[in-house]
C-alpha cells in the first residue's frame, strides 16, 4: 500500500516541481522543504493534492519540516490518517 | 526632530501612560504588557551597557520573532545603539557575514541557532559578546532568564536611557546586493521617526488597534508594524514564520486575534484570498489592509476585495532606503475589466519626489523616468560602502541628496505615480528585494557551475518567477535536486530559482558578455 502512496506522491512532485529530473534522484529520504524543492506555494499545492488524493485532512501544525520534509515522512503521515488507502 | 526624541520614545510614552495594556502578543504562547516590556528592555539596556555597548555601536540579534526580539530592539535603542536583525532562517554563513560586516558589539541569539552561527562567526575571526536565549521559552521568558543568569554572576548597574540624536543610527537592514554580498542600509532616528509620524497622520491608529506583525524583522515592513503600533499604545500580534505563509492557518489567526490593521507583502494576501476560506470567519475587526513590497496582481486583489469588502486598502511603495514614500488607496470593488495594476500613488506629505532622466533632468509630466526622492526618510547610506552610497544619490545644484530609487515611473496630472519597472537587475519576490546578481554569485560557488545567468519574468501565481541558466564543468550536469539543495544551503529561500536549465555554454553577445536577451527568449 505504502509503495503506491509513495509512488503517487513522488509522481506528483516529479511532474510539478522537478520536471526533467531523473526519478532515481528523488529518494524516500531526499529533503523536500529544507532541500529547497518545495517552497511555501509548492508546499500548499502538495498538501491540496494529498488531501484530495487520499481523502485525508492535514492539520496546520503537520504542514512543516518535521512531518513532510521527505517522502518517507509523508507516507507515514498519510497512513496514520487513513489506513485504508491503497 | 530634537535630541532625545529617538525612535524608542513613542513606546516609552505609551508605557508610562498605559503600563497595564497589552503591548505584544505571541499567539498561543503568551503576552506582555507595556509596563513589563519597558522593564525588560531597561534590563537589557543595562546589560548591554555593562558589556561595553555605547551610543553609536551596533547590536545584532538572531532570534525568531518573539517578545524577546521586541525587547531586544527596544533595549538596544535605549542603550543608544543601532539594532541589526538577521534572518534566523537564512543560511548561517549569510547571518554571520552581516553581523561581522557591521561589527556588532553584542549579539542576542537563541540557543537553537547558536552553534552554527558561532562556527561561522569564528571562521570570520569575529568574537562579539553574546547573550544566549533558551529557544524553548516564550513570552519574554527567554530574555528574562538569560538576564537573570548574567545578573547572578555580576549585576548590571542601572543606566539612564541614551538621548538619541536625530542623525544617530537606529537600525541597519541588510538587503540583497548585486555584488553577491548583502549590503546594510543605514537608517537614522530622524529617518525612522519621520516615517512613523507620517503613518500616524495617514492611518490614524489608536490604542484600541491590534496590528499584525507579519513581516520578519530584517524586512523594512516591520518598522511600521513595531514602531507605529507601540507609539500608539496598541497591541502587536506577532506572526511567526511557521504560520506566516500557511494561508488557512493564518486566516484563522487574523480572525481569532481580531487584527484591525494588517500589513504584508501582496503575495501572502493573494494566498489568503485563494486558500484562506475567508468567507467562513468573522473579519469585522479588520479596518485597514496595507500592502507593499511588490506589485499586487489585480486578479488576486479583486478576489480579496470581494471576500473582504469592508476594510480600506492601501498600496504602499518605497525601497528600504526610504521606507514608504508613496501611497495609494484602492477603493473596492476592483472593476471586473481592470487588468492594469493600481498606481503606487502620490508622494507622502513629508517627502518630495521627482521623475528624471538618466542625467537627472526632470522629464515632462507623463513621460517615463526614474523616481528620485528627498526628505526626512532618506537613508544615511550603505554601511562601509561609500562608493555605492555616492552612486545611490543624485545631487543637483541645490545640493539636496535625492535618493535614486532605480524604479521607472510615470506621473499623471494629479501627482500620482505609476510603476513601470526597474532600470537594473533587481526584482521583488514575495516582497523581498532580490538582486539577480546575488543569485548568480551564489550559483557560481557550486564547484560544478562553470557559468551562471539568472533572468526573471512576471508570473501570475508567484509574482515573479526566476530562471537560472547554467553550464557545467563536468560532462554530467549536477542533478536538479542537488542544485536546489545547494541553493537552500547558500541562499535565502526566496532567492532559489524556480527553474534550472543546463546548457553546453551560455549564449554570448558580440562583446563576449552573456546574452540575457537570448536567454529570455529561451524560457
Amino acid at each position: 500500500m505504502s509503495d503506491s502512496v509513495m509512488q503517487k506522491i513522488k509522481d506528483y512532485i516529479m511532474s510539478e516541481f522537478l520536471p526533467g529530473e531523473d526519478p532515481d534522484e528523488l529518494t524516500p529520504t531526499t529533503p523536500l522543504i529544507s532541500g529547497g524543492i518545495l517552497d511555501s506555494i509548492a508546499t500548499l499545492k502538495l498538501v491540496v493534492f494529498i488531501e484530495e488524493q487520499f481523502g485525508v485532512n492535514l492539520l496546520p501544525h503537520e504542514v512543516d519540516k518535521e512531518h513532510i520534509d521527505n517522502l518517507d515522512r509523508i507516507v507515514l503521515l498519510v497512513r496514520s490518517k487513513n489506513p485504508t488507502v491503497a | 526632530m530634537a535630541a532625545g526624541a529617538g525612535l524608542e520614545q513613542g513606546f516609552i510614552v505609551s508605557a508610562r501612560q498605559r503600563p497595564q495594556a497589552t503591548a505584544v502578543v505571541e499567539p498561543g504562547r503568551g503576552t506582555i504588557t507595556y509596563g513589563a516590556l519597558d522593564h525588560l528592555s531597561d534590563r537589557l539596556r543595562d546589560r548591554l551597557s555593562s558589556l561595553g555597548v555605547a551610543p553609536g555601536d551596533r547590536v545584532g540579534f538572531c532570534v525568531r520573532k518573539s517578545i524577546d526580539s521586541i525587547a531586544t530592539i527596544l533595549g538596544t535603542l535605549k542603550a543608544g545603539a543601532a539594532y541589526v536583525p538577521v534572518d534566523p532562517q537564512a543560511p548561517p554563513s549569510r547571518a554571520a557575514y552581516i553581523l561581522d560586516n557591521c561589527e556588532v558589539k553584542v549579539i542576542v541569539v537563541e540557543s537553537g541557532l547558536a552553534e552554527r552561527l558561532f562556527a561561522e562567526l569564528t571562521s570570520l575571526g569575529a568574537a562579539p559578546a553574546v547573550i544566549l536565549l533558551d529557544s524553548d521559552k516564550n513570552a519574554g521568558a527567554g530574555l528574562r532568564e538569560a538576564l537573570d543568569l548574567l545578573d547572578r554572576a555580576s549585576v548590571a548597574p542601572p543606566m539612564d536611557s541614551a538621548s538619541n540624536k536625530p542623525t544617530d543610527l537606529a537600525y541597519i537592514l541588510y538587503t540583497s546586493g548585486s555584488t553577491g554580498k548583502p549590503k546594510g542600509v543605514m537608517l537614522s532616528h530622524e529617518n525612522a521617526v519621520g516615517f512613523v509620524d507620517w503613518c500616524s497622520e495617514a492611518f490614524t491608529p489608536t490604542a484600541a488597534d491590534r496590528f499584525s506583525s507579519h513581516a520578519p524583522f530584517h524586512f523594512d515592513l516591520s518598522i511600521l508594524d513595531i514602531h507605529v503600533c507601540l507609539k500608539h499604545g496598541a497591541a502587536l500580534v506577532l506572526i511567526g514564520e511557521e504560520i506566516g505563509k500557511d494561508a488557512p492557518r493564518l486566516a484563522q489567526l487574523i480572525a481569532d486575534e481580531k487584527i484591525s490593521i494588517w500589513y504584508s507583502a501582496p503575495s501572502i494576501l493573494a494566498l489568503l484570498g485563494q486558500y484562506g476560506n475567508l468567507r467562513s470567519r468573522d473579519y469585522s475587526a479588520l479596518k485597514q489592509v496595507l500592502f507593499a513590497g511588490e506589485v499586487f496582481a489585480v486578479k488576486h486583489l479583486r478576489t480579496l476585495c470581494e471576500l473582504l469588502p469592508q476594510p480600506r486598502y492601501f498600496n504602499l511603495y518605497g525601497p528600504t532606503e526610504t521606507n514608504v514614500c508613496t501611497y495609494y488607496e484602492v477603493v473596492p470593488p476592483v472593476p471586473p475589466d481592470r487588468t492594469k495594476p493600481y498606481p503606487i500613488g502620490a508622494i507622502c506629505s513629508h517627502l518630495q519626489g521627482r521623475v528624471v532622466d538618466e542625467r537627472g533632468v526632470d522629464v515632462t509630466r507623463g513621460a517615463e523616468g526614474e523616481l528620485i526622492v528627498a526628505g526626512a526618510n532618506v537613508m544615511q547610506g550603505y554601511w562601509a560602502l561609500p562608493e555605492q552610497t555616492a552612486k545611490s544619490y543624485f545631487k543637483g545644484a541645490d545640493d539636496v541628496p535625492w535618493y535614486r530609487t532605480g524604479d521607472i515611473v510615470t506621473e499623471d496630472e494629479t501627482g500620482c505615480y505609476t510603476y513601470l519597472g526597474r532600470r537594473d537587475r533587481m526584482v521583488k519576490r514575495r516582497g523581498y528585494r532580490v538582486e539577480l546578481g546575488e543569485i548568480e554569485a551564489g550559483l557560481y560557488r557550486h564547484p560544478n557551475v562553470k557559468e551562471a545567468a539568472v533572468v526573471a519574468f512576471a508570473d501570475d501565481q508567484a509574482g515573479v518567477s526566476i530562471l537560472a541558466f547554467l553550464s557545467s564543468r563536468e560532462e554530467k550536469p549536477t542533478s536538479l535536486i542537488a542544485i536546489k539543495r545547494f541553493c537552500a544551503e547558500n541562499l535565502p529561500l526566496y532567492m532559489i530559482p524556480d527553474k534550472f536549465t543546463w546548457l553546453d555554454s551560455l549564449p554570448k553577445t558580440s562583446t563576449d558578455k552573456i546574452d540575457y536577451q537570448r536567454l529570455k527568449a529561451m524560457r
